[in-house]
């Protein structure tokens, strides 16, 4: 079994909406973390990285995030990539 | 105030034409990301966590009530209904597409408003005292000069690649409400006998070396200022540096440099500068901008209904004690609309509060609204007569809360909740704090108080200069807040003291609670503010009351 943050995901966000989207298992890009494709080689994580980044269409600001495989997909190591999946916390407490 | 001409018109269109036509090639592969970023961030729009963000330039901090509505048709048009006033005089889109930023643009465009130079290295969004105009200290309404400085500064060519972001703030009154002393220049206005003139400071700065900047003149006319700006300016651009980032703003250039070595070669190029500056054109372009400037005609109002309802409603009364400033005209009041709502976002408008605001600034204020830097929204001139009429409808819209001034009234950047540099969040901290102490009705007891939090060493929440800052870090991946104590942004500024260790997200409200109730007991009386209590008794009890609770906790 791979070790608490030896998976990643590569994630980015769309060009056009700018919205934080995962490269999903079959190339398309999702706004759902728990459908994104995980890495546990690091070659292939970098593979899949830089085609990623070539699609310069699509997506802005490729990178790879460091995950925690669990059942139900991939948890984020660091709360960054967690704020980044579940939007501003503040906006629980907004008037609007 | 400043209405644009044809000249200004043309330019903005056509810059707004040219932005266009790049997005348009970046959409269709002509341009890359690479090529792309720099023209997007030079007209205001940035990638954040979660979306693209449009900065629009609040220019010195003053708008009329049309386009306070155009910034509620943005927000509710391509947005989400809402925008956030920065501690910048600016406003924040945070959810706007990239196709549509160019309709935002030439909607803006439509008001006299541009997200221009409010990113990149250039000269930024000039500030300015946000009692500007109406103010009874002041020696001079500062807002001319502001627009003359915004003129000279946008698009000039020398200044499009400085070394880093520059940025400049401009006050009429010897009480500094604009933070002059943290800026990287500041400007005072100043009287040597009947000559209007400005304290020139330079090299002043937050981030993550926090600098008080020193006086580069003590007496500059005003008819010099631009060819001085330009000399400092210039002699910045060459001297500055440029292997580092971190050490590229001008404080690092005037700390590695000294003043006075600063301050000769200002002085010689200013003898170049001002020789090449047209004057008679620049004092004719002044007089065009300061008639456009001229203080309303206050209308003769009797005060009675204002002192009959402070009288018969206690909620009003609490409202004019914290949120009304003195008017030059005794007549007339400076209302401070909070947008520190106990729980809400610091510094957010719903586009229903901004077109109420227009309204209200219409019915009640002149016509005229201004932002702070404390991300509140300010009506300079209100009768008093009107304050009761104009409270109730604030209080319909959720706008009459009475707490400018106190510890609810925070400044927060918008941390890790929207911003891509953060390293912590920072408006939660502002929520549960304002909450918490509204739960224990300590708010009005601890008086006035600026608490200032800032989500990462950039400090954007101004933390060095609360009274209490709080400074939000990633420490071996947990969100952990470092406190300050003492500093303080006016003319007697100061930078707060660091406390010692760091406290959890779910220790800071505990944490600033023991500071609180330590100044409680320690103060001397009501009228001992914290921070003059700070000054009078050092960090040693506050660190005591921070610090020693812990290890009996832990013992």
């Amino acid at each position: 079994m791979p070790r608490d943050s030896d998976v990643q995901v590569v994630t980015a966000n769309l060009l056009r909406e700018g919205h934080v989207v995962w490269l999903a298992a079959d190339g398309s890009w999702t706004r759902d973390l728990s459908r994104a494709r995980t890495f546990d080689d690091k070659a292939a994580a970098e593979a899949a990285l830089a085609e990623a980044a070539r699609r310069t269409d699509l997506v802005v600001g490729c990178y790879l995030a460091p995950m925690r495989a669990t059942p139900q997909g991939p948890e984020p190591v660091h709360f960054r990539e967690a704020f980044r999946r579940a939007g501003p916390s503040a906006r629980a407490a907004h008037p609007f | 105030m400043y209405a644009y001409d044809d000249f200004d018109r043309d330019f903005l269109a056509e810059r707004n034409r040219q932005f266009r036509a790049q997005v348009e090639r970046r959409l269709s592969g002509a341009l890359t990301e690479e090529e792309f970023r720099p023209l997007r961030l030079m007209n205001g729009l940035y990638l954040q966590l979660h979306a693209y963000m449009l900065r629009v330039a609040i220019p010195y901090g003053t708008l009329n009530p049309g386009q306070m509505r155009k910034l509620a048709e943005v927000g509710a048009r391509w947005d989400r209904g809402y925008g956030h006033f920065t501690t910048r005089q600016n406003i924040q889109f945070n959810w706007p597409q990239l196709t549509d930023v160019p309709d935002m643009l030439d909607a803006l465009a439509e008001v006299g408003l541009h997200a221009i130079q409010t990113s990149g290295n250039t000269i930024r969004n000039v500030t300015a005292d946000h009692f500007a105009g109406a103010a009874a200290d002041e020696i001079a309404d500062p807002r001319p000069w502001a627009e003359l400085i915004r003129q000279w500064s946008t698009d000039h060519p020398e200044f499009q690649f400085l070394p880093r972001k520059f940025k400049i703030a401009v006050t009429g009154s010897p009480h500094d409400r604009a933070v002059t002393r943290a800026h990287d220049i500041g400007l005072r206005m100043v009287r040597r006998g009947d000559e209007a003139g400005f304290e020139v400071i330079v090299g002043g700065g937050l981030g993550r070396t926090p600098m008080l900047g020193p006086v580069i003149r003590e007496f500059l006319p005003a008819d010099a200022l631009l060819p001085y700006l330009e000399a400092i300016v210039a002699t910045y651009n060459l001297l500055g540096r440029r292997d580092n980032k971190y050490k590229a703003r001008i404080k690092i250039t005037v700390h590695e440099n000294g003043i006075d070595r600063v301050r000769e070669l200002v002085e010689a190029r200013f003898v170049q500068t001002q020789a090449e500056f047209d004057a008679a054109a620049t004092a004719a372009q002044f007089d065009h901008i300061a008639a456009q400037f001229a203080p309303p005609v206050l209308r003769a109002a009797d005060p009675a209904p204002y002192h009959a309802a402070r009288e018969a409603d206690p909620v009003f009364r609490a409202w004019a004690d914290t949120n009304l400033h003195p008017h030059r005209d005794p007549s007339h009041a400076i209302v401070t609309i909070s947008l520190k709502a106990h729980g809400a976002t610091p510094g957010d408008a719903t586009s229903e509060q901004m077109q109420v605001i227009a309204d209200l600034a219409e019915a009640h204020g002149y016509g005229e609204i201004r932002i702070s830097h404390e991300q509140n929204v300010i009506l300079p001139h209100v009768a008093r007569t009107d304050l009761p009429a104009l409270h109730a409808r604030l209080r319909r819209y959720g706008l009459a809360t009475a707490n400018v001034g106190l510890v609810s009234d925070i400044i927060a950047c918008p941390g890790m909740d929207y911003c891509a540099l953060a390293t912590a969040r920072s408006i939660p901290v502002a929520q549960d704090i304002a909450v918490h102490f509204e739960r224990l009705k300590l708010e009005h007891d601890i008086g006035p108080l600026k608490i200032k939090i800032s989500g990462c060493i950039n400090a954007c929440g101004h933390h060095h200069v609360g009274h209490i800052g709080i400074l939000g870090l990633d420490r071996a991946g947990v969100e952990t807040y470092q406190i300050t104590l003492g500093g303080d942004g006016t003319e007697d500024a100061a930078l707060g003291e660091r406390t010692g260790p760091g406290f959890a997200y779910d220790e800071i409200v505990p944490a600033i609670e023991r500071i609180l109730r330590a100044y409680l007991s320690l103060r001397k009386g009501r009228a001992e503010t914290f921070l003059a209590a700070y000054r009078r008794l050092g960090a040693v009890p506050f660190k005591a009351a921070l610090y020693d609770k812990e290890r009996a906790d832990a013992a």
